[in-house]
């Protein structure tokens, strides 16, 4: 593994935690290093424990681990739930004159530090955490002038005088360090001249919203996919577009696909309780033949289950949810940065086929902050492709011999000329009602297997035409195959790298198309060991590629409501491949 | 579109021939809006109609225009999604009392507060008549039918009300049957700068033997007539509330609605896009230094 620095900062949900941990992350960028972020978060606004980590290297991460380094704890709290993660080279900093008695372990050193009085100093007890942050600096040998920047994009819109202040605040930290203490530890945190950009999964899905065209998201507030329409918000009109709250999620698809019938590109985000709701809409975005995108940034359920932590349980619900036969896409990015290329992609799938797309992210993806070159965001390689869409002219090679639009016309590929209000003799309508070829509602038998047969026909021929390939990593010869979908990807490419160190070689996939999917057949008969790794208890992905291949595997899930971590995984894979055989 | 089109009535029918039973008050309702379209300068190709569930939601497929025939109670987001993002077509949603005031009372009251320059017609029939004759919310507390042999025993629902307690810059009421003044309401309702709410009498001659066209032909009170200020709030207020009457008419305008798109800007045509990514889009990375 990377050489690398695994900082935190940690206490009441309400003690400004993340947008803490979001300046030195920004910090660390702007000195040219990768960072990896998580937040470990409750979801009351005050009184929960909350932690934003950041893992740090002059090379990519893409993961967590199970070590602590640097931590900063506000409460006490914060130290008990890192004490497993905590190490002999580990630095806690506190603040001893506040109230509460640290019990810090005495391998560990502990650097105290009144925060909250040199706070005071610098011109407010607010700033205490800015000036830990000049704590850690100093004890990671990372110069605090790094920081002046993400204070300013941070305290700009509050004045001058507030971002001096803070700049203050995180020198007295550093000063106080310097004079008070001479530690050992060894961290120095180099910096290079690259140039890194630091966004979230959420962001990702709103910038490649933004780059496809979408010009129009109705959603109703939901973590983790709030984000989605927070960075929309104030964005999407730069480019003549609109953000509407709705009043429900049931609005909210019902909205987006009005939007859609009138020719935008549209779009909503939620999580599996708002998918729920949808899924009565879902079946009529897919009967009308309406393009849509349905972003699903899965949290832990059933029902409001743990709302603010990590689980890949929806796949059962994206598959197979709603009633009757739904022809749909799938698709879940495995990165943060393929959360903005498959976003690009799912418009494009959306429109060529004229129906729903779900795009299913995680909320590991989705609220960690990942650093990339600026490139890989490349907006002169996204390509917008509007399918079957008619002009005027286009649309006078589709009437009947009476004139009318043939809007549901049963093509050989399944895909119809669109028409979109505006468009001359293009007037027809569109039903969740089984309709004959001009959207007319019909119980003829033979008509309403030509319809039926014709929408399932559209992800056929997507299935031959487009690229449903997945991701592979690790020894291509390797007899181990490893099977993952969703964010699990970053943590198992680090795991693969500790294994083979080990000596033990493996192969991962990682698939980003969920329906249609790569056909994954002969991978899994020609390796000895098969595991699907996935963050929900029962397997779901793994049940789909037993089906699909004919064939048992293993499995190794997770279910706490925390991410996979690299050192995790590599262990559990390690183990699962040492496992005695049973005598049959 | 100019007032002096060519447009017919007539071009707003589709060749389907209506399965409602005869009389159903949806026939006068639905004649009523094509005549109203057709006058107000609008053509198929330049209107959106979104229709509910139920017998009323069947209008979609009887009218001839640009139309969704949704799921039932949603007509009227997929009806602000359709104007938000065009705000150049001519949007219409229509459903039945219980696609409205029950399955989607919410989206009445949202719909109703954001003022998007839109109309919604209500055919109100005091019934579900699709599902064969169960109470809606908007039927006597004493009307019996199978679901409530005793009748509801709970108030209706008052429409009227509901949209001036939310915020309604237009707030009217029409009879199917009245063919002039029907048409002529709802026209107003279409010109309104905001949200046009036109709730119909439109009698089911199947399941309601009381809500009939008799009922409405003696009781309903004309406010044209009656000399009655559409502008005056609390007059509005006065004949909304007012359980002895039915009237017809417009109740309430604001003369000083502000439609959503000019409230929020909301005036591109976005079904048009470039074929890439925006010109400027490299600064959304830059964003994220
Ligand atoms: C989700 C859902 N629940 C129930 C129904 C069955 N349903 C169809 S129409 C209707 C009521 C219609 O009443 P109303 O809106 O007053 O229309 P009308 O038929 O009277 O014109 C019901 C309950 C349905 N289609 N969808
Ligand atoms: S059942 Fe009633 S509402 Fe339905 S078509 Fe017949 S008369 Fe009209
Ligand atoms: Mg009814």
């Amino acid at each position: 593994m990377t050489e690398d620095l695994n900082w935190a900062i940690g206490g009441e949900a309400g003690d400004g935690i993340d947008s803490t941990g979001k300046i030195f992350a920004q910090a660390l960028s702007r000195a040219g290093r990768h960072v990896f972020t998580s937040k470990d978060f409750a979801s009351r606004i005050r009184g929960g424990y909350t932690a934003y980590k950041i893992r740090t290297s002059t090379e990519r991460v893409q993961s967590v681990v199970d070590r602590l380094d640097i931590l900063v704890a506000l409460t006490q709290r914060t130290i008990d739930e890192n004490l497993d993660e905590l190490h002999e080279g580990s630095a806690v900093i506190y603040d001893g004159e506040r109230s509460w008695d640290a019990e810090i372990p005495d391998e560990i050193t502990a650097v105290d530090v009144p925060l909250k009085s040199l706070a005071e100093e610098a011109g407010g007890a607010i700033m205490l955490n800015v000036v830990a942050l000049g704590a850690a600096c100093e004890i990671t040998g990372f110069d605090v002038e790094y920081l002046d920047e993400s204070l300013e994009k941070r305290f700009g819109g509050k004045g001058s005088k507030i971002v001096e202040n803070n700049r203050e605040a995180a020198r007295k930290g550093r000063d106080y360090v310097r004079e008070h203490y001479d530690l050992e530890l060894g961290y120095e945190l180099e910096t290079t001249d690259n140039d890194y950009v630091l966004l979230n999964g959420d962001e990702a899905i709103g910038m490649g919203a933004l780059a496809a065209g979408c010009r129009f998201y109705a959603g109703y507030p939901i973590t983790p996919a709030t984000n989605v329409m927070e960075y929309l918000t104030g964005r999407i009109e730069e480019y003549g577009g609109h953000v509407v709250q709705a009043e429900d999620e049931l609005s909210a698809i019902n909205m987006a696909l009005g939007a859609a019938r009138a020719g935008a590109r549209s779009m909503t985000a939620t999580s599996g309780p708002g998918i729920d709701l949808m899924a009565e809409t879902f079946g009529l975005v897919a009967t009308s033949e309406t393009p849509l995108v349905i972003v699903d940034v899965m949290r832990s359920g059933p029902s409001t289950g743990m709302p603010t932590k990590q689980e890949q349980g929806d796949l059962n619900m994206t598959l197979y949810g709603g009633h009757g036969e739904i022809p749909r896409f799938v698709v879940a990015p495995t990165t943060i940065d393929e959360c903005f290329w498959k976003t690009v992609e799912a418009f494009n799938y959306a429109e060529k086929y004229q129906t729903p797309v779900y795009l299913v992210a995680d909320l590991a993806l989705a609220v960690t902050e990942q650093t990339f070159s600026p490139e890989t965001f490349d907006m002169d390689a996204v390509e917008v492709d509007r399918g079957k869409l008619v002009d005027d002219e286009g649309a006078a090679e589709w009437l009947d011999d009476k004139g009318r639009f043939r809007a549901h016309a049963a093509t050989d590929d399944g895909v119809s000329p669109r028409a979109i209000p505006g468009t001359v003799d293009g007037a027809h309508m569109s039903t969740g009602l089984e309709h004959d070829e001009l959207g007319r509602r019909t119980e003829d038998t033979d008509v309403r297997v030509e319809q039926v047969d014709k929408r399932n026909r559209k992800v056929e021929t997507a299935r031959t035409v487009e690229d449903w390939d997945y991701r592979e990593f690790g020894n291509p010869d390797a007899d181990s195959v490893v099977i993952s979908w969703g964010s699990n990807e970053g943590a198992l490419v680090e795991a693969l790298e500790s294994l083979e160190d080990d000596g033990i070689d493996v192969r991962l996939l990682s698939v980003p198309y969920l329906f249609p999917r790569p056909d994954l057949t002969e991978a899994v008969e020609a390796a000895d060991d098969v595991i699907v790794v996935e963050c929900n208890a029962t397997g779901q992905f793994a049940d789909v590629i037993e089906h699909d291949t004919l064939t048992r595997v293993d499995r190794i899930n997770k279910y706490t409501g925390v991410r996979f971590k690299a050192d995790e995984l590599a262990a559990e894979i390690a183990a699962s491949l040492t496992e005695e055989v049973p005598a049959q | 579109m100019s007032s002096q089109s060519d447009v017919r009535f007539t071009d707003f029918k589709s060749d389907k021939q209506p399965t409602w039973c005869p009389g159903c008050g949806d026939f006068g309702t639905m004649n009523g809006m094509m005549k109203a379209l057709a006058n107000t300068g609008n053509d198929p190709d330049n209107t959106f109609l979104v229709a509910g569930i139920g017998c009323s939601g069947k209008i979609g497929t009887y009218m001839h225009a640009y139309a969704l025939h949704g799921v039932h109670g949603r007509a009227l987001p997929v009806a602000t999604g359709v104007k938000m993002a065009r705000p150049d077509i001519e949007v219409m949603a229509a459903g039945g009392d219980g696609d409205g005031y029950s399955i989607g009372a919410g989206h009445f009251v949202h719909a109703v507060r954001r003022n998007v320059d839109m109309t919604y017609v209500v055919m109100d029939n005091r019934i579900y008549g699709l599902t064969k004759g169960q109470a809606s919310p908007t039927s006597r507390a004493d009307f019996e039918t199978s679901t409530t042999p005793e009748g509801p025993q709970q108030p209706p629902v008052n429409p009227l009300a509901l949209a001036m307690a939310s915020g309604a810059t237009f707030i009217a009421q029409s009879f199917a049957s009245d063919a002039l003044r029907h048409a002529e309401i709802i026209e107003e309702a279409i010109e309104h700068d905001g949200f046009g709410f036109v709730n119909v009498f439109s009698p089911c001659v199947t399941f309601n033997d009381v809500d009939t066209y008799d009922y409405f032909r003696d009781t309903l009170v004309d406010l044209k007539e009656d000399g009655h200020d559409r502008h005056d709030y609390e007059a509005a207020k006065n004949v909304i509330l007012d359980a002895e009457k039915e009237y017809q008419g417009v109740l309430y305008q604001n003369e000083n609605s502000v439609p959503y798109h000019e409230q929020h800007g909301v005036t591109e045509n976005m079904a048009e896009i470039p074929d890439g990514a925006p010109e400027n889009a490299m600064d959304l990375v830059r964003e994220f230094y």
